[in-house]
């Protein structure tokens, strides 16, 4: 039940599509296994620009300016980066930005790390808390039309929303010696 | 504590932006926003009152959706100092038509003047040229100050940092509008944007 699933290789490939449909240019993102197929995708896209940050609430306020200047984006992170963003997305709120984000989760789901639990269990209510809509994706065949939903309130009603991406979905990380 | 030979900070920043042109100027919470709105109030404006070292990258989100107009960051010590990693990505970015220059106090002037690092052992430019922004200086005189201005109008060559030793004393505040979807809407209106 850990491993990854047969489908596993196809929805960042879905999320990819609906990125581009919706006209995303800026993708910053701090990596995380659960995203590496997808930040490949963006990395090697000619419409899209993949902005590696060095801590996630960089890339609340790149997408504030993003914004400003015509351009859509998407923050891409891990749930303990979450907790990294709190006071920048006081952003989201002022500037009243379509934000968009997609949340690897840890923490749950047959977590090795403890470390990973604290943060992984906020998430959800930090989110929320700050404002943002959450939705979660937890099976491969149910994540095209959670980030198309996602999207679309963000992009059209201006409405935050963070899509959560179960442990479940992406498996739980194995760690050996 | 004002020592000899520093800067005034709006006389900077009224210099830095005397001949703007199309350009984008955003301004760290505090006084540096001041300093924009006492420079003239201008449609491509971003002014800040909150989100803390988050000034940088929102120069770089605008620089990387407008690359043919200049975007010059103003900011202060303190707010740079909590921001320092997005140097590194600005540096693994290169935006060409990116600015950013640190009126440093070396304070934290907004809360009763605490000192900052800046007043100790960090060196910002050092820092800046470090990740990877190659245009990386320190500035002293107001004839640098232009020198500045004039080049952050070529939307070829950068980015560039500059840090400006300034003098620390408290000015009269000249408050910004503080409306967040105002201001925002107002610079995507000046590119042709019409609202949602």
């Amino acid at each position: 039940m850990h491993a990854r699933a047969e489908t596993a290789a196809s929805w960042p490939e879905e999320i990819f599509s609906i990125l581009q449909r919706f006209e995303v240019r800026q993708v910053p993102y701090v990596p995380d296994a659960g995203h590496s197929e997808l930040i490949e995708r963006v990395l090697g896209s000619s419409s899209m620009r993949g902005i590696a940050l060095t801590t996630e609430e960089e890339g609340v306020a790149l997408l504030a300016g993003a914004w400003a200047g015509g351009q859509r984006g998407v923050l891409l992170m891990q749930s303990s980066g979450v907790g990294n963003c709190i006071n920048m997305l006081s952003l989201v709120q002022i500037f009243r930005l379509p934000f968009l984000t997609l949340v690897t989760m840890r923490g749950e789901w047959g977590e090795f790390n403890p470390w990973q639990v604290p943060m992984g269990s906020n998430t959800q209510g930090i989110l929320e808390l700050s404002g943002i809509k959450v939705l979660r994706a937890s099976r491969p065949d149910e994540v095209r039309e959670v980030v198309e939903a996602g999207a679309a309130q963000a992009y059209n009603a201006c409405t935050p929303t963070a899509v959560l991406l179960s442990q479940r979905l992406i498996g739980a990380k194995v760690f050996t010696k | 504590m004002s020592k000899a030979n520093l800067l005034d900070r709006r006389a900077v920043v009224s210099e830095l932006l005397r001949d703007r042109k199309g350009a984008f100027a955003i301004g760290g919470l505090g006084a540096s926003t001041y300093d924009i709105a006492a420079a003239g109030d201008h449609d491509r404006n971003f002014y800040l009152w909150g989100g803390m070292g988050g000034a940088v990258m929102i120069g770089l989100g605008l620089a990387l959706a407008q690359p043919t107009l200049p975007v010059v960051v103003i900011t202060g010590d303190g707010e740079m100092l909590m921001g320092m990693g997005s140097l590194a990505t600005v540096g693994l970015q290169q935006p060409k038509n990116l600015a950013i220059i640190v009126l440093d106090n070396e304070a934290y002037g907004e809360t009763g003047g605490q000192t900052s690092h800046t007043g100790g052992t960090a060196d910002l430019v050092g820092v800046a040229k470090a990740c990877g922004i190659g245009d990386s200086r320190a500035i002293s005189t107001m004839a640098e100050v232009e020198a500045f201005a004039s080049s952050l109008q070529d939307v070829t060559a950068g980015p560039r940092f500059a840090s400006a030793k300034i003098d620390g004393a408290n000015l009269e505040r000249v408050l910004s509008s503080r409306d967040g979807t105002y201001i925002v809407n107002r610079i995507r209106g000046s590119i042709g944007h019409t609202p949602i």
